[in-house]
């Protein structure tokens, strides 16, 4: 967190709590643009396997990412349906396939943390810290590390 | 009103207006080559166009000025203030008659000779400035300029003096300081920007600017008339566009709500919706799109025209007028595309007597071409006239001093026919009112490269010539064929589309197997299938899977094989009937490369926007973009050519460079005499009957073995047999046919079943292979046949067999190359048969090679900075031959000038081998000569 971003946001954010297996992630509220309820993907063949597919978002084409995937998080205890979070990026629109999705948090800076260095290399990556719950740990998601990097190849 | 005059009126009109423009600016900058190169084309195409629609005074009056631009164009005069007036001068006077015809639809009477001899004057170089020539003939034709620019400065003057304020001492400085050329300026900036009817700015124009006035307030309120159209910012367009689709996806889930919900008071309502939106959404495509055939309208006239004007035969044919493409787009190719035209007819359509001589039919063809493929537009013209002269132009760009003689030298024919699209290049000798002045192939190039397209041009002295325009399609609506493979939907567009073919095992369209790929027979034509979930990386269909076991099985469907896909087809044949096994093969075009796509389900076509890739998916060649169908689903948009590459074998760029080829290539499709032979399975066989020394019987008797290997006593040596593969039964009885292949003193037999037939036929590889020994399939007596690689053969045995010999002629272990790294190779060979022979025999003997079909594609290779240890050329090839392309390597300047270069030809006469050394070859090889060639090309390198 650099200085900046405490002053003009009066060391707090506002963060869209998300869970995947049982792992509560932050993404910055206000790069959200909608929440979805699962949609028909078409598939895309020879993409790579953290593309899901791609979906009509009003008119629009949208990216859809399996975000499991992306984390090398696997498929156990998938939930029969599940949601995702549209964001923009590089004037692309991308859906985040994730379980489930959280209320929307105010956290405080004091309680942020960096990255422990001992979190896996993919996660770490993909994340700019952490912040600690009363009872839980909450992975703030880097949006664009996030979409950068999939399938291996910078976007 | 004819519809070419109305047309021509607006399109001059327009011209007009930035003729104007752009002589003020020229006059400001008269050395500008920019601006006068535009200028003169304005011009020229003012004029072009006037001498078809037989507006002959129109016609002088432009010629005469584009005789006077072309001058300044080329810097032999200078532009001064007086010359600009001149040319206003003509256009004023050719505004006045372009008014004229707008309201009579007639040129009007009268003359301008005065004004056509003062251009006369100027083409001449005399100076005109001072002449005060008397106003033209014609009645209601302007003042000449000069006297009116006198006029505005007297007018300056009086007003000035008028409040009396001034003394004349000051207003002189303030004269001489504010250059003459103002005076003249600032009015006919005047004149051109303020509306005709509106009152004129200070100071006011003097009287004479009335009389100039006059015909255009005529030309801006018949303008009026002919203009019926409205111009559209392209943004807003697509604007339109965007929102319209979005209410089609509306519209559609309403629709699919309403049904639903059964009879509602929302119904009717909503029906009327849909078909507004229907004829919205139509409306707002065609705003966009045209077919060509628009621009093609005025040829068929202009070619008439020019045949008679010329005393030529000339057919026109036009193909494809109904391709459509966009609005814009055509605009911008409509001139390119008639000055092409126009071209061929006079440049390239030989005179009858001429065309008789050369042994061609009286009549010229002039062939005009559209179509799409793979998002582009290809337009073709091509001529059957007499090509471009290679002589010709080389002394033109030398006497333009546009190229050295030796840097000529040193370009291929193709380099030197790009030279065309310079501007100020023409090999016309006469200048002529048709063409000849070297502006069209220019203004041709600038026009299509504006838009993002390129143009190629490929040409035979004798021949005719072909240009190709490749125009990108940027909004493309495409109608596409929606199919399914393996449950998923995918769109190809529907211009790649040739035709769709249903198989079924029972049909008589079946699909057949080659070693593993599948084939079609369509027509006699062989057919490489692909197919699509295999491509995608999807589950192959079950169907598929089905036909390869079947093929597998070898003839008609059995009943053991039912059984086998009784899983998921059913039991027996009865259920075989309510499921019949279907597939489909789509038949689609790249280039000149046809192929099908095997799919499990074909829809509708549907009309599709096609919006591009997601950025992180822009590497899968395969996909072109994607749509959202009417339905709300996206779907995948397949790309032809992604596919035609990503199933392997097919190399998309050569097939392409084969099409576009053919006209070079047509005398080179040599036959080949070959030999057809069968062995264990039923595909026949062929090997070039140049290759095999002998055709023997062998007794299985005299058969002897030593260390596993079969060999007969054969003329007083031990002969290694192999037979061709498993499938050949040998026993140790009875008689074999043996081919018999002899490399100098060794020889060496290949078994076979059964000898076929020896027949000519151009061997022309369609499926290449991935077997050894057999370099792929062609169509041979109208079979499937292998064509074999006896290479493959004679590198086998030779490691195992010549290994004890003390001769190992090529064992690739006495190479060059022994534990080194590997030599680069070149090889340059037109035959493609040939090429594929030696490339896995050179690759075998050590050799890193690089095969190519032209010289040309050589010399390129060389442009870009290739290395090699040595070259092979073929010697007879077309285009140009191995003597040209050795000159080239060797040439002073060329890096390649120490690389040795081996030639290679079917005939080596003592003549041809002397000549060969006089242009540089290094060594002489005949062509079947394998040892000596790898001996040589041995010898070569080590020295």
């Amino acid at each position: 967190m650099n200085a900046e971003d405490i002053k003009t946001n009066s060391s707090s954010r506002d963060y869209l709590t998300v869970m995947i297996a049982d792992q509560k992630f932050g993404i910055p509220v206000l790069q959200v643009q909608d929440v979805l309820r699962e949609q028909k993907v078409t598939r895309i063949p020879l993409a790579p396997p953290e593309i899901a597919g791609s979906l009509n978002l009003r008119g629009r084409i949208v990216t859809a990412i399996d975000v499991r995937k992306r984390l090398n998080i696997k498929d156990d205890n998938k939930p029969k349906s599940s949601m995702s979070v549209v964001v923009e990026h590089k004037e692309e629109l991308f859906s985040l396939i994730i379980d489930r999705v959280g209320d929307v948090l105010n956290f405080n800076d004091a309680s942020f943390e960096k990255n422990p260095s001992t979190l896996d290399q993919t996660w770490r990556d993909v994340s700019t810290g952490i912040y600690q719950l009363k009872d839980e740990l909450l992975v703030v998601m880097d949006v664009s590390k996030l979409l950068d990097n999939v399938g291996g190849e910078k976007i | 009103m004819d519809d070419l005059i109305v047309e021509f009126l607006t399109e001059t009109n327009e011209s007009l207006e930035e003729l104007d423009l752009d002589l003020v600016n020229l006059e400001q900058n008269p050395n500008d080559k920019d601006l006068l190169g535009k200028i003169f084309r304005l011009m020229h195409t003012i004029k072009g166009t006037c001498g078809f629609l037989s507006l002959p005074r129109l016609e002088k009056v432009a010629h005469h000025a584009e005789n006077v631009l072309g001058r300044f164009r080329d810097g032999d005069l200078e532009v001064t203030p007086g010359y600009v007036t001149l040319i206003f001068e003509s256009i004023d006077q050719i505004k006045y008659i372009v008014g004229e015809i707008e309201e009579t639809g007639a040129e009007p009477d009268g003359d301008d000779s005065a004004l056509i001899a003062k251009l006369d004057a100027a083409y001449e170089g005399k100076d005109i400035s001072g002449e005060s020539a008397p106003a033209a003939a014609d009645a209601v034709a302007e003042e000449p300029q000069e006297k009116e620019e006198e006029a505005i400065v007297v007018n300056i003057v009086q007003k000035d003096l008028a409040p009396g304020e001034v003394s004349l001492e000051e207003l002189e400085a303030a004269f001489a300081a504010a250059p003459g050329m103002d005076g003249i300026v600032n009015p006919a900036d005047v004149k051109e920007e303020e509306p005709a009817a509106a009152a004129p700015p200070p100071p006011p124009p003097p009287t004479p600017k009335k009389k100039d006035e006059e015909p255009e307030e005529k030309s801006t309120e018949s303008k009026g008339k002919s203009t019926q159209t409205l111009r559209v910012n392209v943004d807003v367009l697509e604007d339109l566009m965007t929102m319209v689709s979005e209410m089609v996806l509306t519209r559609n889930q309403l629709l699919q709500i309403a049904r639903a919900e059964g009879e509602t008071m929302f119904s009717a309502p909503l029906q009327r919706l849909n078909h507004v939106v229907s004829d919205l959404q139509e409306g707002v495509m065609k705003t966009r799109m045209q077919p060509i055939g628009n621009a093609w309208s005025k040829l068929p006239r202009i070619i008439r025209d020019l045949a008679l004007e010329l005393n030529k035969k000339i057919e026109l044919v036009m193909r494809g007028q109904e391709t459509e493409l966009d609005r814009q787009v055509l605009e911008m190719i409509k001139d390119p595309l008639t000055h092409m035209v126009r071209n061929s007819g006079d440049h390239g359509i030989e005179k009858p007597a001429e065309r008789l001589a050369a042994g061609k039919n009286e009549t010229g063809k002039i062939v005009l071409e559209a179509f799409h493929e793979g998002g582009h537009i290809i337009i073709k013209i091509s001529d059957d006239g007499k090509g471009l002269s290679e002589e010709k132009i080389k002394n033109k760009i030398i006497s333009n001093g546009l190229a050295t003689e030796e840097e000529l030298e040193e370009m291929s024919t193709q380099q030197i026919q790009q030279f065309i699209f310079k501007a100020g290049f023409s090999t016309a000798e006469a200048v002529t009112s048709v063409s000849g002045r070297g502006v069209s192939m220019d203004v041709v190039r600038t026009n299509i490269e504006k838009i993002g397209g390129s143009i190629e041009l490929k040409s035979v002295e004798g021949k005719g010539s072909t240009f190709t325009i490749k125009i990108p399609l940027t909004l493309a609506i495409v109608s596409a064929l929606i199919v399914e493979t393996a449950g998923e939907k995918f769109a190809i567009p529907q211009l790649a589309v040739r035709e769709l073919v249903m198989v079924s095992e029972h049909s008589e369209n079946r699909i057949e197997y080659i070693k593993g790929s599948p084939v079609f027979r369509l027509r006699d034509r062989l057919l490489p299938l692909v197919s699509l979930s295999e491509v995608l990386n999807l589950r192959p269909s079950v169907h598929l899977q089905a036909f390869a076991e079947d093929a597998k099985k070898k003839g008609p469907v059995t009943k053991d094989s039912e059984e086998k896909e009784s899983v998921s087809v059913g039991d027996g044949a009865e259920d075989d009937k309510t499921t019949p096994r279907n597939l489909y093969i789509v038949i689609a075009q790249v280039g000149g490369y046809e192929f099908g796509i095997i799919v499990d389900r074909v829809f509708d076509t549907e009309e599709i926007v096609v919006k591009p890739v997601a950025g992180i998916l822009k590497n899968l060649k395969i996909f072109s973009g994607n749509t959202i169908l009417g339905d709300g689903s996206v779907i995948m948009i397949l790309d032809p050519n992604g596919i035609a590459g990503a199933s392997g074998s097919i190399d998309t760029d050569l097939q392409e460079d084969a099409q576009t080829d053919a006209v070079l290539h047509a005398d080179s499709d040599k036959k080949t005499s070959l030999l057809l032979f069968n062995v264990g399975d039923n595909t026949p066989k062929a090997v070039p009957l140049s290759l095999v020394a002998r055709l023997e019987n062998v007794k299985m008797e005299d058969v002897e073995y030593s260390s596993g290997q079969m060999m007969v006593q054969y003329r007083g040596t031990l002969m290694p047999l192999i037979p061709f593969n498993s499938s050949v039964q040998v026993s140790h009885e009875g008689e074999k046919p043996v081919l018999v292949f002899a490399d100098k003193v060794q020889s060496m037999g290949i078994i076979v079943d059964e000898i076929v037939d020896i027949i000519e036929e151009r061997i022309d590889v369609k499926l290449s292979s991935t077997q050894p020994g057999l370099l792929g399939s062609a169509i041979i007596n109208n079979h499937a046949t292998d064509v074999v690689d006896i290479a493959h053969f004679l590198n086998g045995i030779n490691r195992e067999w010549f290994k004890d010999h003390d001769d190992t002629p090529f064992n690739s272990d006495s190479g060059v190359n022994s534990g080194k790294t590997k030599k680069k190779l070149l090889l340059v060979d037109d035959s493609p048969f040939f090429r594929n022979m030696l490339t896995p025999l050179l690759s075998v003997a050590g050799y890193e090679v690089t095969s190519l079909e032209r010289p040309a594609d050589a010399l390129e290779l060389r442009e870009k900075g290739a290395h090699f240890d040595v070259i092979i050329s073929d010697i007879e090839m077309p285009e140009m031959d191995g003597f040209q392309f050795a000159q080239h390597v060797k040439s002073q300047e060329s890096r390649w000038a120490n690389t040795p270069i081996v030639a290679l030809s079917s005939h080596a006469t003592p003549q041809d081998i002397e000549r060969g050394r006089s242009v540089g070859f290094t060594q002489y090889v005949a062509k079947f000569d394998k040892d000596t060639l790898l001996n040589t090309l041995a010898q070569t390198l080590s020295n």
